[in-house]
Parts: structure tokens; sequence; C-alpha cells
């Protein structure tokens, strides 16, 4: 992803899960245009659909499409020089677009996906989001986790016993 | 100043590993003004070296080296190249433990006799008693400035505590605190106290808890009596005709290998790389590697009854603010074999950030289900869950026929299967983790799978007699005078607690013993 488009612009537009993904030779741009990805090794409708892949599988409707896009863009550049990976990236994109997985709502999604839970296409994807999901401070942010904490002191003075709802506290 | 030996001096000791066991052990010889050189695998990593990352910390300090598994534990399908999470840098698995700092309970050092026979368990009494070890957990309560002994005060409760302890209450549990930390809740021994960072697994910033890192290192090193030699992976223990050892073999950081002399080798690895070290150092002499005669290296593999229950409240708790395991409830630690299980257990706060969460909640999960868990991440409260887990001779610590290391030594397989006593064990912990959490009104409650081992335990067990185990009542082998076990593969059993206190008091009691065996020439 060219830091020029995938920075912070990306993130001002934030907008729900249903996002279009528009795909063509090697970019991937999303619906609302705020963000594109030009991928090195797989195609742009490859990797539009493991984009889509990558959302059905951590569905968070409070995260935008550049937080999925993110990792397979890593993904993408680690099959750059890994034949393998690309092979069986290909390949997970092909499953998907047989079944017409963008036409599916989320459960259609999340039963496909099942079908395919012990192949290396899926546990590779998955492997990679849940660490390339969760491991990103835009996500902790959604998600409500202040991160590190060294450099603002600790919580002794901000709040580490703060909650106000317990009766017995 | 940091003294500097050389290779061929053969009056000093050799510590490998400079963790809870290696770095105590250590610093207690020099201040002896017994000689040494402590060598560790890791690097050394200050503390200004540290980050508030989870994943960022794990990648640059744990101990990531090929090991295998098996056996029809769970972690061996989650986690199958990662049975243990143990570090490998100066300070050991002491830079990243929680502190919880628990002494054993009287009967824990008598199971055989207590517990009777268990299908299955290879049990066996302590060649010690508590009383025996009382005045060495003072000393090592003195050392790691626990909290809530020696007047020490406890530390205060965290939003994750307050929700444990609320839910505790309701349910009538009567033992419960912020436990016994080695953790400063004042400044004490040159070290400041908590922030409440809430980092403790990642290397504490501000030097609060107790790590041999900025401890027992620099003060053994400050005697002028001990070298410590970073990046310096032992890889044979060597011995001469008359069977006494003579030296280590070891590699530098280029791969570099060398040998150093020692008068006294003290073996601290922690309980995979320990038993690897003996089995891997097997000669013509020693043929089912050294201190073996009885056929226990490796064997008794314990690992803790564990498991976690993470529970979300419809309000926000943030857990992750605060120390990370600063609460226990004491009331399920005792045996009550009425239960349906010998041995108890503890139940100790505990807290991950998103990163870790995402990855140990309920690990290889995904779908709608797991997403909406990590969404109710900021409401969170957990504990862990920690018990004593039945020694079993077939659990065991084995060198793997074909798989090799950098070094072109085999690597380790670890091999575990859950006791029946243990599965029982940990149904009745989830069972009464979540029963804590919803007597607050916990809306789902998830019961998290045993992470990579952090309590390694048994593989080169402690015995009265020599053909049940490794060590004697001081660590020394059997087999081999001047040769000792300073870390938790000593342990004979694994009580119900958290084991580095017990492991730290040892090595107290062993420096005393080494010192004055070398004083009267008898190693
Ligand atoms: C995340 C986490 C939290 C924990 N929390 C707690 C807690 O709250 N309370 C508690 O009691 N315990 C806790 N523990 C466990 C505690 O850290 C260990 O029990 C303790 O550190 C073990 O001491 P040790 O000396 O046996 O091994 P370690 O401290 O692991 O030290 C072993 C050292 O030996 C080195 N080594 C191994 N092989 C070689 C070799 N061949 N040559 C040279 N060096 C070698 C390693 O690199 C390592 O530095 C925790 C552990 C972890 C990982
Ligand atoms: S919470 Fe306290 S002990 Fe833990 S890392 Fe922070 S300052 Fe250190």
């Amino acid at each position: 992803m060219s830091k020029s488009v995938m920075g912070r612009r990306a993130f001002l537009a934030t907008t729900s899960g249903a996002i279009v993904l528009v795909a063509g030779g090697n970019l991937v741009i999303g619906g609302n245009g705020a963000w594109a990805m030009s991928t090195k090794a797989l195609t742009g409708d490859e990797a539009a659909m493991l984009v889509r892949m990558a959302r059905a599988t951590y569905p968070h409707a409070m995260l935008d499409d550049t937080i999925y896009g993110k990792v397979i863009h890593g993904l993408d550049e680690k099959a750059a020089s890994d034949p393998a990976l690309l092979r069986s990236l290909q390949e997970g994109a092909a499953t998907l677009k047989d079944k017409k997985f963008e036409t599916l709502d989320e459960a259609g999604q999340e039963a496909v996906l099942k079908a395919i839970e012990s192949s290396a296409p899926f546990q590779t994807v998955r492997g990679e989001c849940v660490v390339g999901i969760y491991n990103n401070p835009d996500v902790w942010k959604v998600l409500g986790y202040e991160g590190p904490s060294a450099e603002l002191g600790g919580y002794i003075d901000r709040g580490f016993d703060d909650i106000d709802w317990l009766q017995d506290a | 100043m940091a003294a500097t030996f050389e290779l061929n001096d053969d009056s000093v000791v050799v510590v490998i590993g400079s963790g809870a066991g290696g770095g105590t052990l250590s610093n207690e010889l020099a201040q002896k003004g017994v000689k040494v050189v402590l060598l560790e695998a890791g690097g050394r990593h200050e503390i200004e070296d540290f980050s508030n990352d989870e994943w960022g910390m794990f990648g640059q300090i744990s101990w990531l080296d090929k090991r295998t598994t098996s056996g029809s534990w769970r972690v061996a399908k989650d986690f199958s190249g990662l049975p243990a999470w143990i570090v490998k840098a100066v300070g050991g698995s002491t830079v990243h433990w929680a502190g919880a700092s628990l002494r054993f309970q009287e009967h824990e050092f008598k199971v055989k006799s207590i517990y009777g026979d268990i299908p299955g368990a290879n049990l066996l009494d302590w060649p010690i008693s508590l009383a025996e070890m009382e005045p060495y957990y003072d000393r090592a309560e003195d050392k790691l400035g626990v909290t809530g002994t020696h007047g020490i005060p406890r530390l205060p409760g965290s939003n994750n505590f307050r929700v444990f302890a609320a839910g505790a209450k309701k349910l009538g549990y009567k033992d419960f605190h912020t436990g016994n930390m080695a953790i400063n809740s004042q400044p004490r021994d040159g070290r400041g106290a908590c922030q409440q960072i809430g980092f403790c697994f990642q290397g504490c910033k501000s030097g609060a808890k107790w790590s041999t890192l900025y401890t027992e290192i620099p003060k053994g090193e400050a005697t002028g009596n001990l070298e410590v030699r970073p990046s310096s992976q032992a890889l044979q223990i060597q011995h001469n005709a008359a069977g006494k050892v003579t030296g280590v073999l070891y590699a530098d950081k280029d791969g570099k290998q060398h040998v150093q002399k020692a008068r006294v080798v003290a073996v601290a690895g922690n309980s995979i790389e320990s038993p690897r070290l003996l089995l891997n150092s097997a000669s013509a002499k020693f043929p089912d590697g050294l201190a073996n005669s009885s056929g226990q290296v490796g064997k008794n593999y314990m690992r803790h009854m564990t498991g976690s229950v993470y529970a979300i409240f419809d309000k926000p708790v943030r857990m992750y603010r605060g120390t990370t395991m600063a609460g226990i409830i004491k009331d399920e630690a005792g045996n009550k074999p009425e239960r349906g299980f010998v041995g108890g257990y503890e139940m100790e706060t505990l807290s991950l950030g998103v990163p870790f969460m995402a990855a140990f909640l309920e690990p290889g999960a995904w779908g709608r289900d797991f997403a909406s868990a990590m969404e109710g991440y900021a409401n969170m409260a957990g504990m862990w869950l920690v018990g004593e887990d039945m020694p079993q001779e077939k659990n065991a610590i084995t060198l793997h026929r074909a798989e090799k290391d950098q070094y072109g030594l085999p690597v380790p397989n670890v091999h575990f299967d859950d006791h029946a006593n243990d599965i029982a064990m940990r149904e009745h912990a989830y069972k009464q983790g979540s029963a804590v959490y919803e007597a607050v009104g916990a809306v789902r409650t998830f019961r998290t799978p045993p992470y990579p081992s952090t309590h390694n335990l048994g593989t080169n067990r402690m015995s009265e007699k020599a053909s049940d185990g490794v060590v004697n009542k001081h660590g020394q082998t059997h087999d081999i005078a001047n040769l000792f076990i300073s870390d938790g593969s000593q342990f004979t059993t694994g009580a119900a607690e958290n084991p580095t206190l017990t492991i730290v008091a040892l090595a107290i009691r062993q420096a005393e013993y080494i010192a004055e065996r070398m004083a009267k020439n008898e190693i």
C-alpha cells in the first residue's frame, strides 16, 4: 500500500463494514475511494477477495477495510518472494471466487470459510490476521485498549482502580 | 567490578542459566567469596531495552529455538512448536514473570504419604519439609521484597482485582487479597515502587518487580567474584575418568566453541534445557546421560494444572490498567479430596493486552462469536487458575531422533498427557472461576485453555534414594558429587503455588551447601 494513499486519510473516512472493494489490474480501491493498495504478486481481484476473507474471518463492523487491507498487503509482499505462499493465496482466492463469496451475506461467508477451515490458505490468512489486526494500534483504539503506558507514567495516577459500578468495591 | 576468569581456571563454579535459580545461586556464591562463571545462552537486555509491546518483547527475548511436542495436552495442538514460554536472556524468565511469590503448604512436601497411591502418578515425598525450608523462605521473601511478608505492605487493588474480589466475597470466599508479590509496593532495595504500568510480562520498565537481571546479577558482579557471559550456550558438560565433572563446552555469540574448566557445575537452564543438557552430555562412561543412573532425567515433567477464565461485563473494567497478577483467592488451595481430586489450586488475577488476548483467548478461534468477544475487551476481567498436577513418568523431555538445533544437537521433545486428576481439578477450577464473575454480573464467561507452559518443573527430581530421582535434598546429583541442579527441575512434586519463590529459596540453601563443601574440600 503506498504510504500517501494509505495514510491518515484512510482513517478519517470511517465507514461501516459495508465497503465495496473495486479491483482491477494490480490495484484494490476501497468503495468510498478513501484508500487503495497496489499489489506486487497477487492480482487486484485476488487481493480484493482476500480482504473480504480477512474481514469475514474477524468480522468487526467498526473496523475500516483499511485494517484488513494492510494485512493482505503484508501477505502480498511476502508472496512476492515466496512462490509456495503465492500459490496458496491464489488457491484461496480462487475457491472463494467459485463460491461467489462477494455476493454472500455474513452467515453465508462464515459457512464457506468453515468448510475450508483446515486448509493452508485459510490458516495462512487467519494466522496473519490474528496478529496483523489485533496488534494494530488503530484497532486498539476502537476496542478501547490504551496500549503502552510506561511513557505516560503507568496507570498509578491514571485510573488503575477507577471502576465505579461495583457494588462491593 | 565484574570479574573475568580464564577458560582454564579450574577453581571456578560454572553456573548454567541466569534466571531465578542460576542468577540467585551465582550471587549467593559470589557473596561468600566463591568465584563464579555464569553462562547464559541469551543476550543481556537491560531495562532501557524493554518496551510495552507484547509481540515485540516476546520475539526479542523468548526461547524460540526449535522444540517439538507430543501427547494429548491441548498445548501440543494449539502451539505445537512452542511447548513453553521461557525467556532466553540474562535474567531468564524472571524478566517476564509476574512476581507471584507463594510458599508451599506443609502437606505439599509429602504428597505420597498424604495422597496415597494415585494410579498413573509417580508420586514421591520431598526429602525436605516445610520446617526445613522456612528459614530459606524467609530469606527469599526478604530478597524479593515480597508484599504481605516482613511488614511489606500489599499492592493496591486494580480494577481487575476489584471485580475479582467482589465476586469472591459474594461467593463466600474468605482468603483473598492482592497477593504476595515480588513487586515493590514502596521503594526498597534501591528500586522504586510499582507504577501500575501493566506490562509485567514484557519486563518491568520501572524495576519495581524483582528480576535477577537487575538485582542478583549486578550485586554478584560488584563482589568481583562473578563473571557473566551472555550469548554463551552450554552444549555439553564434560567429565574425567573418575566420573567428576571438569568443565563445560559452550558456544559463544559467533558460534565459536570453548571449554570453561570448572571445579563445580550447577545447571539452571529451566526444566526443558536442564535435562536436555544432561542427556546431550552422554559419554562412554555415562551412556544414558549424566546423573541418570535412576533413569529419571527428563521424566516426571510437570507444568501445573492451568487454565484461565475471562468474563465480559456490561460496563468497563479496563483490566489492563495496573499489575498483571496482583490478586489471589486461596480458598481452593488446600487438599480436599471430597472435591473429586487431590491437591488444590490458586485463582490469580491475570490480564493480557489485545494482541495476546487475540492469540490466547481461544486459540484458533475466528468468526462472529470470537470477534464479538474481542469487542468486549474493555469490559473484560480475567484470572489464571494454577494448581498441583500429577507427576507422571511418561510425561518427559526426550531427545528428538532426527531434528537438530543450530549446533547440531538433538532438539528436545516435550511429551505431556493430562492426568485424570488434572482434568477433574481444571473442571472444578473453571466452574468456580466462572462463578466468581457471574456473582457480580458477568454477561459472558470464557474457559480459556492453557498457554504454553510458564511453570516447567520436575525433570531432575529430588529424592531421598538415588534410585528414585536425580538429586539429593541439596540439589546435588546422586551420581556426581560436583554436579548440581539449581532450578525448578529439582521439584519432586509441583504443589499448587507458583514455583519461583521455592526455586529461589532452594538456591539460597544450595549456595550455603556448596560453599561449605568447597571450604572443606569435599567437592
Ligand atoms: C510470562 C510468565 C509469567 C510468570 N509468572 C510467574 C509468577 O508470577 N510467579 C512464579 O513463581 N513464576 C512465574 N513464572 C515462572 C518463572 O519465571 C519461572 O518459574 C522461573 O523463572 C524459573 O527459574 P529457572 O531458574 O528454573 O529458569 P529461568 O528463569 O527460565 O532461567 C533459565 C535460563 O537458563 C538459560 N539457559 C537454558 N539453557 C541454557 C544453556 N544450555 N546454556 C546457557 N544458558 C541456558 C535460559 O536462556 C534462561 O535464561 C512466569 C513465567 C513466565 C514466562
Ligand atoms: S505493573 Fe508494576 S510491576 Fe508490573 S511492570 Fe508495571 S511497574 Fe512493573
